[in-house]
């Protein structure tokens, strides 16, 4: 073929394909109007023009980081979005996007939610927090919640749970349980909230069984079934008969039930996966918080720059499904130190606390503020090892 | 019976068509498996191929999105032309931006004075990032015959754990909560933007330059045909005196410095910081995208924007249709399955033959014994 | 002591899957046939083996249908590099990509399944002998099962007229196909047992190893396993040492971590990969030695009447 030929066969090929987009294109738009007349896809005009208080449903979008059937981190949220929806009835339409990447992808995806007229968004991890402000700041109008996040602006806040509260009381069960007096966790990130989990649930565990130990093992991923499995069979290896999680799968409790060994549930409630080695799962509920912010939206006293952070007081953590195994007297400790946090009497970091070195970080007396447990990053004596890269500062 | 008959020559016309007749029947199978979840096959099809491309923000999202699957995928190109299989690319994608983001991060008031011609470093840097983890492939199959495909693969999971490692430690932001990210970038370290209130970026205009490049060097320099022929005829290379040697490394080089842009790209870019997810998987999409693109530069540029498009429409048809995300998967899987099964109708033809006709299968060892 | 038994045990249940996978790839290449396919393979196998594992609640007839998936889909791979002679990195590549997409849009459904009870196995006697026995006799029937089909393979290889036929193939088809041998039947054949080698470890992972399904489960095993046939200088008892080696790695990392060992998580995770590297780099430095051990054929395509 001479290259005229083949320059014109190019030309004639990008044509064509030009022509085939076009009309594509073409039938696309045509579908437009009727698929309008769907309640879903309201077209973009209406999204940043009348606040929620119009007749039209409120859209209320929620980006998850896994897949909603984890038993995990986000079927905690699904399950909340669907008491939402079910609570608010008509006046709110509820979608959602799983899998939701936390890279460069996300910011689309946000940005897609605003453009379709949501203008509640939810971004249910931490890793959402850069794309959020950015769409954020383009779409004024839509109400922005990034979960477990630090940064707010006017029409962004963030919200979160104090896991941290019933890791302790979960740290009670295990202290008690625990035979080895060595206890486990699988730690998902080096976060502060991460290490603050670890912490209190190696105080709890002290506080009953003041021999205990507590082995650190990561996997460096919220989501790794293979992974977790591998790090809770090489904590039972070392000696570990009740296993924490900070991970979002059910793999470590089935690697529990596998040695027969104890474990809990995290995020929801995980007890059908192990029937014997399930102590008690450290649940988190969404629904009061979602219920809170929707109402705000609907009813117009919706304010940005806030950071909430509801723990067992407010409903949003709870352990339950205590097992039978657990003895009388355990679940009775436990639902006396539940009633204390709940009512502010009892704080899971007090003074007089020392770090694993023994250096002293709360004197006697003395109780963590919120800003010394957002930056939390010291293992508690009892705890083994050394935080990931955390002698900064 | 169907039976293949070698053409004479490969067919020219067929080059050009195969791709789009993989297309063709990767949208076939995509049909049925709308119609098998019970949604609407055309509004399935709408959503993958006619949304994302609806407005100028869909558009520019696609240029974010093509831009480093064209670039990557014209170093591999460079690369599997001459014969060296770099999977790597991935792993190479994060080196750049690490050396891109690093330069990022010096970026402060003593170099204020660069204004935005600091973006001109920090590409170098990830060139370079990516360079030094593909010359690591190069030196071990130069120095050790290791081969380059497996070496090149472990070194993507050491990559992504040590940026995991980069960022949980040595790089985190002081002021993140020890959370595993790096410092927001400053906004010196920004790529230009080619539409303001778009994310399309000057990499597009990078990624189009590139293109031409790659046409020159392939096309009509005397170093890129002594590499293809490297490729297609090894024994005919060294006769010819070509270097398969410096065929590896300038192979690999190339496609680890391509790499290395479009990680550098994306991490000054669309994220602006380094986090533990900056892998995203251009690395391997890109190899479908060569391939498809039939390693031609221009070719390139169109299956790149193919692939943008299964992307795209793949998280469009999820938010909106509530299709799986895995489907974005399975046609990019497919369509490089159907493209290699079609690439044989370049070289044979198909005719219909009955079985009595069928050229007798070789005579058994027996018989040939008693001939001889 | 037990906590290195406990290692030893643990390194043999990581190391079984790859095992398995890695007879099969060798089947594959002593035929001439690279499949870079196989940890789509194993992802297919995977879904297969648990969905039919929820299904039924068999765990060997999970198995077998793993091994019937494996080998389907490595039929694909195999018409279109054996007679559509298409080239074999970029079709094993492409499967690799097609297997891992696919298993994860079937397996939607069952992220949130859980498996029935697993019984623990004992050997009798045997598991009860001090530090051996917990190292070495308290596994699933299944990695016995891998020692017994390294075995058999190394048999059938080196031992029986079909294995020198298919070594030969290996070698020089061209030279079988002169002697009359149907070469590209037995290279689909070769293929269809890798297939279903590959399928088997993979159903192993998502039902035993790790008894849950989530997209990529294996996580680069399938290339692991590829490097362990180069690694194993393609013989059969290498592949089976190799695999535990490995697999200790692999555990290793977390018992280094439980050992409050002060190596930053990442670096101990590196290991399996780099390993497999420097593992690579020593076995192949001596350029010569590959030559002599590779099968000849390896990745190159063959015609028939050329």
């Amino acid at each position: 073929m001479t290259l005229t030929t083949k320059r014109s066969l190019l030309a004639r090929t990008v044509w064509t394909a030009l022509a085939a987009a076009a009309v594509l294109a073409g039938c696309g738009k045509k579908e437009e109007p009727p698929a309008a007349a769907a309640p879903a896809s309201a077209p973009v005009a209406a999204a940043s023009a009348a606040p929620a208080a119009s007749a039209a449903p409120l859209k209320v979008a929620f980006a998850y980081l896994g897949p909603a059937g984890d038993h995990g981190w986000t079927y905690a949220h699904d399950q909340a979005v669907k008491a939402v929806q079910k609570e608010y009835g008509d006046k709110i339409v509820t979608s959602f996007v799983e899998n939701v990447p936390e890279s460069a992808d996300a910011e689309r995806v946000f940005r897609d939610m605003a453009t379709q007229g949501n203008t509640l968004i939810f971004g249910t991890s931490f890793g959402y927090m850069e794309p959020m402000l950015k769409v954020a700041a383009d779409f004024p109008n839509a109400k922005f919640e990034h979960a477990t996040g630090f940064k707010q602006t006017d029409n962004l806040r963030s919200y979160d749970s104090r896991s941290y509260q019933t890791a302790y009381l979960a740290g009670i069960i295990a202290g008690k349980m625990s035979k080895s007096s060595i206890i486990g966790v699988v730690g998902s990130i080096p976060v502060p909230e991460v290490i603050r989990n670890i912490d209190a649930y190696t105080l709890g565990a002290l506080s009953v069984n003041p021999k205990i130990k507590t082995k650190v093992v990561w996997v460096n991923s919220w989501f790794d079934p293979p992974k977790e499995t591998e790090a809770a069979q090489s904590l039972i290896n070392g000696g570990a008969d009740v296993l924490l999680q900070n991970t979002d799968s059910t793999a470590v409790l089935q690697t529990a039930e596998k040695n027969k060994k104890f474990a809990f549930g995290w995020d929801s409630d995980m007890s059908k996966f192990a029937p014997t080695a399930h102590l008690a799962s450290a649940i988190i509920n969404w629904a009061p918080y979602y219920s809170k912010a929707v109402k705000e939206a609907l009813d117009g006293t919706w304010k940005g720059n806030t950071a909430t952070w509801w723990g067992i007081k407010e409903g949003a953590n709870d352990i339950v499904a205590i097992s039978d195994q657990v003895p009388a007297d355990v679940k009775e400790l436990v639902a006396k130190t539940k009633a204390g946090i709940a009512d502010g009497s009892f704080k899971v970091f007090t003074g007089p606390l020392a770090d694993n070195t023994g250096k002293e970080v709360l004197k006697a007396g003395e109780s963590a503020d919120d800003k010394m447990l957002g930056g939390l990053n010291f293992y508690v004596k009892g705890v083994e090892g050394k935080v990931p890269g955390g002698d900064k500062k | 019976m169907l039976r293949l008959e070698t053409r004479p020559q490969p067919s020219k016309a067929m080059s050009f068509a195969s791709p789009l007749i993989a297309l063709a029947i990767t949208v076939l199978i995509g049909v049925v498996l709308f119609w098998i979840l019970g949604k609407d096959p055309l509004r399935g099809l709408q959503m993958f191929f006619v949304e994302p491309m609806k407005n100028l923000y869909g558009l520019a999202e696609l240029s974010v999105k093509a831009t480093p699957l064209i670039l990557i995928a014209l170093g591999l190109a460079v690369c599997y032309r001459s014969n060296v299989w770099n999977i790597g690319a991935e792993g190479q994608y994060i080196f750049g931006a690490l050396g891109g983001g690093w330069i990022a991060m010096q970026a402060g008031p003593d170099t204020a004075w660069m204004g935005h011609f600091y973006v001109i470093p920090i590409l170098i840097g990830g060139v370079l990032g990516g360079m030094v983890w593909a010359a690591v492939v190069a030196l071990l199959r130069d120095r050790f015959s290791a081969n380059e495909i497996l070496v090149s693969l472990m070194l993507v999971y050491v990559a992504d754990l040590l940026l995991g490692w980069l960022v949980n430690g040595p790089w985190q932001d002081p002021n993140g909560h020890n959370f595993p990210q790096t410092i927001t970038f400053l906004a010196q370290t920004k790529l230009p933007r080619l539409i303001p209130g778009m994310r399309a970026h000057i990499g597009l205009v990078v990624a189009l330059v590139a293109v031409a490049c790659f046409w020159v060097f392939l096309f009509r320099t005397y170093r890129g045909f002594a590499l293809q022929v490297g490729g297609l005829a090894p024994a005919a290379a060294r006769y010819a005196g070509f270097s398969s040697r410096s065929a590896l490394w300038v192979g690999l080089l190339i496609s680890g410095g391509m790499a290395g842009l479009a990680g550098a790209l994306e991490a000054t870019g669309p994220l602006g910081q380094l986090t533990p997810y900056v892998a995203s998987g251009y690395g391997f999409a890109a190899i479908i995208v060569a391939y498809v693109g039939r390693l031609h530069p221009v070719g390139i540029v169109f299956s790149g924007f193919l692939m943008s498009l299964f992307y795209i429409g793949g998280e469009l048809a999820q938010s909106r249709l509530g299709l799986p995300k895995a489907l974005t998967g399975v046609f990019q899987g497919l369509l490089l399955f159907t493209l290699l099964a079609c690439d044989t109708l370049i070289f044979y033809r198909v005719r219909w033959q009955r079985a009595a006709a069928a050229v007798p299968a070789v005579r058994p060892a027996a018989a040939l014994a008693k001939e001889a | 002591m037990e906590g290195l038994a406990l290692l030893i045990a643990a390194s043999l249940n990581a190391g079984t899957a790859l095992a398995i996978a890695g007879i099969g790839l060798l089947i594959n290449e002593r035929a001439g046939i690279l499949n870079l396919g196989a940890e789509g393979l194993m992802l297919v196998a995977a879904i297969a083996g648990f969905a039919t594992a929820v299904h039924t609640g068999n765990p060997w007839l999970a198995f077998g249908v793993g091994m019937v998936a494996g080998a389907l889909l490595a039929s694909c791979f195999g018409v279109l590099v054996i007679w559509l002679n298409t080239n074999q990195v970029a079709t094993g590549l492409a499967l690799s990509i097609f297997g891992g997409g696919f298993s994860a849009f079937v397996g939607i459904p069952y992220v949130s399944e859980k498996l029935g009870e697993q019984p623990q196995f004992n050997v009798p006697f045997l598991a009860d002998i001090p530090f051996i026995g917990p190292a070495l006799f308290r596994q699933h029937p299944m990695v016995y099962i891998a020692i017994v089909l390294t075995a058999a393979v190394a048999w059938f290889l080196y031992r029986t007229r079909a294995g020198l036929v298919l070594r030969s193939i290996g070698e020089s088809p061209e030279s079988a196909h002169a002697l009359g041998y149907p070469v590209r039947r037995i290279r689909l054949l070769a293929v269809l047992a890798g297939g279903a080698m590959c399928g088997l470890a993979g159903a192993y992972v998502s039902v035993i190893y790790t008894p849950l399904w989530i997209e990529g489960m294996t996580a680069g095993k399938g290339w692991i396993a590829l490097a362990l046939t180069t690694f194993a200088t393609w013989r059969p008892a290498r592949v089976l040492l190799g695999a535990y080696l490995f697999g200790g790695v692999t555990m290793l990392q977390f018992y280094l971590q439980g050992l409050g060992v002060h190596v930053p998580s990442q670096f101990l995770s590196m290991l399996p990969y780099l390993s497999t590297v420097v593992v690579l780099v020593l076995i192949s430095r001596n350029a010569s030695w590959i030559r002599a051990n590779m099968p000849a054929s390896l990745g190159k395509a063959f015609f028939p009447g050329s």
